[in-house]
C-alpha cells in the first residue's frame, strides 16, 4: 500500500473540488439527543462544513447506498396479454467520505455475500463498483466493540484511508483511482516524523476501548447453549420489531414482493430490507412457521452473526459497531448478551 | 478530477452479455432475468393440485435450460410474485417442464385462475439435486407423501429412462385418503413399462379401497430391504420423513445413502435473502436436497 499526507487545508480543496462533481455522502449532524448527544446520519452534503468528521457514530449504517431499503430489481409492462420483463442497473458515481474501519470492513463482508461465490449480485456490484470511499480513523465510540472482532482497523476496500495527526492526515491509499486523485491537490511523502505520530494516534485509539466481547470459541458456544435458558431471557424482552437489523452494516437479508401501477399498466418487483427478528420471517404457507417464537428468531440472528456466517467464511458477521444495541428498545446488546453465554457455558 | 473516476457500466461486461444460464453460479449475470414459459397445458390433479406443462418460449433459452432431478425454480407470476416449486417432469425433455402446484396462498391461489396460454417467467434451476449417477447399480427406494410425489416424479423419470441402469425400483407412496393420491393415471405405466414395484396406503380409507392402511412406514415392513446396496429418496412433510429416515435407519440403511429435500420460504434462490438460511446452511443452494446425516446436523431443520 502507498501512502501520503496531505494538509487538512488541502484535503478541503480536494473534498470541495469533488464536491462540484459528484455527489458526497458524509457524515452529517441531524440533530442532538435527549442525553445531549449528537445523532449523525450518512447523507448527501453540498458543503464542506457540513461534514462531521469527528463524528463518533451514526444511527443507521451506510450500507443503504450498496443494498438499499428498497430497491427494484426489475419492472414488467404488459401489453396484449403478454409482459415484457426490462431490469435497469443504478451506477450513479458517488463519495462516500467518512466511512469508520468498522464500516468498511462491514462491507467487505457484505462484498462476500453480495459480490463472489455463487450468483453475484449485479445490482450491488454497479453500486459497489461506482462508489469512490475516503475512510477515516477515529477514537473508539462508547460501547463500540470493534476491537474484539478485530475490526478496528482496515487494509483495503476503500480508496484512501486517513488518520488525524492534528493539522494533516496520514492517508493510506488502496486504489489507483484514489492515488490519481490525490495527485491533483498537493501531499507530500510520508516523512519520520509522520510515522512517529502516526504511530502514537493508532496505540491511542487501541488503547481506547472500554467495551470488550469474549469470542474465543463462541462459534461452538452458540451450538452448545443451543437450548440455553438465555434465549428465552433475552427472547421475553425482544419487541420483534427489527429495528437491530435495520441500522445493523452487516445484517443483509430481504424479502422481495410486487406491485402493480395504480393502471395496471406495468409492474415492479423490489427488494426490501428485512430482519430475522420479524414474525414472519420463516413462515411458510399452510400458516407455518419455522421460527415462530421471538426467542428462537432472536437467537438466530446471534446464531447466524457469530457462528453460521464463521462456518461459511471464517470470521464472524457482526463489526461490533453496537448500532443494535443503542437502537433497541429492549435494551439487548451483543456485549450483554454474549457474556451471558460466557456465564451459562460456565455454569 | 471526475476524470478519474471512470464510470463503470455493468450491462457492458463481457459475463453480462452472454446468455444467462443459472447452472454457471459464479458468473455475473442478469440473475433476475425470468425466462419467459407459456403453460402449454393444465392437468387438474386434485381440488388443490394442478399439474401445468409449460414451454420456454425462446428456443435458445430452451435449449440451454437443463436441470437435475431434485432442483426447483422461482416461477414468476408478474405483478403478483415469486415461488420456488420442485420440477416435476423428466430432465430430458428440453424445454418442457412441468410443475405440480398446490393452492396455497397468494401467487399459487393466481396461478390456478391461470389458463392455458398464460405467460410466467422461470429463473432457475436452483438447488442440489439427487445424486442419480451415484445410484447406478443399486437398488432405489422412492418413498413419497402426499404432495412429495411432486419432486419424486423428476428421479423417477431419470430412474425409469435409464432403467437398466438400476438395481429393484420401489415406489412407496402414501396419502391421506384416494382423492389426495396424485396421478394416479400414470401408476400402470410406472408399474409395467418403468418395472416400478409400486406401493400405495392411505391413512382413511374410503369403502372402495382395497390397498394397505396406515401411515407410509408400515410400508417399509412389506418390502425386502438390502441396506448394503440401497439408496432411498424420501420426499414429504418433515414429521413424515423423520419417521421414515429413522425406520430406514434401524433397517441398517446409512444416513448418508438417505436423500430429502427441505423447503423453506423462499425469496431468491440464490443465497442472498437469507431466508431459506437454517443457521449457516442456505436451503437454495446447499439444498433443497441433503442426505439425512446432514439434516440430522442442521439445527431446527426438524
Ligand atoms: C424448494 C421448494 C420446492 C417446492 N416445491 C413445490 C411444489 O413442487 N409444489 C407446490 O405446490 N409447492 C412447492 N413448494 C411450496 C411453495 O413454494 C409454496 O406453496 C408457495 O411459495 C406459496 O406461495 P403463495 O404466494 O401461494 O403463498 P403465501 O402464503 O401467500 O406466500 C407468500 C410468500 O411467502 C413465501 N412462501 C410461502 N410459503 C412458502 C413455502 N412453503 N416455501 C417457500 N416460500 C414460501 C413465498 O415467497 C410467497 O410468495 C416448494 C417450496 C420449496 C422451498
Ligand atoms: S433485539 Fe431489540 S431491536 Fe432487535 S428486534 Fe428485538 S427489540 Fe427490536
Ligand atoms: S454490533 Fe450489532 S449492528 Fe453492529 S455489526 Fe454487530 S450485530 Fe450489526
Ligand atoms: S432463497 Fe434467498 S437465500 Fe435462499
Amino acid at each position: 500500500m502507498l501512502f501520503r499526507v496531505i494538509t487538512k487545508e488541502a484535503f478541503r480543496k480536494f473534498v470541495n473540488t469533488l464536491l462540484s462533481e459528484i455527489e458526497i455522502i458524509a457524515p452529517r449532524k441531524v440533530a442532538t439527543d435527549y442525553t445531549g448527544r449528537s445523532i449523525y446520519h450518512y447523507l448527501p452534503v453540498d458543503r464542506f462544513e457540513d461534514v462531521a468528521l469527528d463524528y463518533d457514530t451514526t444511527r443507521f449504517s451506510a450500507k443503504t447506498y450498496f443494498t438499499p431499503f428498497k430497491e427494484n430489481l426489475a419492472s414488467y409492462s404488459f401489453q396484449n396479454g403478454d409482459w415484457t420483463q426490462s431490469i435497469r442497473y443504478r451506477g450513479v458515481t458517488r463519495l462516500i467520505l467518512g466511512l469508520h474501519a468498522c464500516d468498511i470492513n462491514a462491507l467487505l463482508k457484505l462484498d462476500k455475500v453480495m459480490a463472489r461465490g455463487p450468483f453475484p449480485s449485479p445490482h450491488y456490484i454497479a453500486r459497489r463498483k461506482n462508489t469512490l470511499i475516503i475512510g477515516i480513523d477515529h477514537d473508539p465510540c462508547a460501547g463500540g466493540f470493534c476491537r474484539s472482532l478485530g475490526t478496528d482497523t482496515v487494509t483495503h476496500g476503500f480508496d484512501l484511508f486517513l488518520t488525524d495527526l492534528g493539522d494533516r492526515y496520514f492517508v493510506a491509499i488502496d486504489s489507483d483511482r484514489g492515488f490519481s486523485m490525490l495527485q491533483e491537490v498537493e501531499n507530500t511523502e510520508v516523512t519520520e516524523d509522520d510515522r512517529v505520530e502516526y504511530s502514537a494516534v493508532r496505540r491511542r485509539i487501541a488503547k481506547g476501548f472500554t467495551t470488550h466481547v469474549e469470542t474465543h470459541n463462541l462459534p461452538n458456544i452458540l451450538d452448545i447453549e443451543f437450548e440455553s435458558p438465555v434465549w428465552a431471557k433475552w427472547g421475553a424482552k425482544c419487541l420483534s420489531c427489527g429495528t437491530c437489523a435495520m441500522v445493523c452494516p452487516t445484517c443483509y437479508c430481504y424479502g422481495v414482493s410486487q406491485e402493480f401501477s395504480m393502471d395496471f399498466a406495468s409492474a415492479r418487483k423490489n427488494k426490501q430490507l428485512y430482519s430475522c427478528n420479524l414474525y414472519d420471517f420463516a413462515r411458510v404457507a399452510g400458516d407455518h412457521n419455522f421460527r415462530a417464537r421471538t426467542s428462537t428468531r432472536l437467537k438466530y440472528r446471534y446464531y447466524h452473526q457469530h457462528r453460521g456466517f464463521v462456518e461459511t467464511y471464517n470470521e464472524p458477521m457482526c463489526v461490533g459497531c453496537n448500532r443494535c444495541g443503542n437502537a433497541c428498545l429492549a435494551g439487548i446488546s451483543p456485549p450483554e448478551v454474549i457474556a451471558d453465554l460466557h456465564m451459562e457455558e460456565k455454569a | 478530477m471526475k476524470a478519474h473516476l471512470h464510470h463503470f457500466d455493468i450491462t457492458r461486461e463481457e459475463s453480462m452479455l452472454l446468455p444467462v444460464e443459472f447452472h454457471r453460479k459464479t458468473r455475473l449475470q442478469h440473475v433476475d432475468k425470468a425466462f419467459k414459459a407459456e403453460i402449454t397445458r393444465i392437468v387438474p390433479l386434485t381440488d388443490m393440485e394442478r399439474l401445468y406443462q409449460l414451454r420456454i418460449l425462446d428456443p435458445g433459452e430452451r435449449e440451454r435450460f437443463t436441470f437435475f432431478p431434485g432442483q426447483f425454480v422461482m416461477v414468476d407470476v408478474p405483478g403478483f410474485g415469486e415461488v420456488p416449486i420442485s420440477i416435476s417432469s423428466s430432465p430430458s425433455s428440453k424445454g418442457l417442464v412441468e410443475l405440480c402446484i398446490r393452492k396455497a396462498g397468494l401467487v399459487t391461489g393466481v396461478l390456478h385462475k391461470a389458463g392455458q396460454g398464460a405467460r410466467v417467467g422461470l429463473r432457475g434451476p436452483f438447488g442440489t439435486f439427487f445424486p442419480m449417477e451415484q445410484m447406478k447399480g443399486k437398488n432405489v427406494l422412492l418413498i413419497a407423501g402426499g404432495l412429495g410425489i411432486a419432486p419424486l416424479r423428476a428421479p423417477l423419470y431419470s430412474i425409469i429412462e435409464n432403467r437398466p441402469d438400476y438395481n429393484t425400483v420401489h415406489l412407496l407412496y402414501g396419502a391421506r385418503d384416494q382423492s389426495q393420491m396424485l396421478f394416479g393415471y400414470q401408476y400402470e405405466q410406472w408399474r409395467r413399462v418403468g418395472d416400478v414395484k409400486l406401493h400405495l396406503i392411505v391413512e382413511t380409507p374410503d369403502p372402495c379401497w382395497t390397498g394397505e392402511v396406515g401411515r407410509i412406514t408400515a410400508l417399509l415392513e412389506k418390502i425386502r430391504i438390502d441396506p448394503d446396496e440401497t439408496y432411498a429418496i424420501v420426499c414429504g412433510p418433515p414429521v413424515m420423513f423423520k419417521f421414515v429416515c429413522n425406520r430406514l435407519s434401524e433397517l441398517g440403511l446409512p444416513m448418508h445413502r438417505m436423500f430429502v429435500s427441505l423447503e423453506r420460504r423462499m425469496h431468491c434462490g440464490m443465497g442472498k435473502c437469507c431466508r431459506c438460511n437454517i443457521g449457516s446452511t442456505y436451503t437454495c443452494l446447499d439444498g433443497p436436497v441433503f442426505d439425512y446425516w446432514t439434516v440430522m446436523n442442521l439445527k431446527e431443520a426438524i
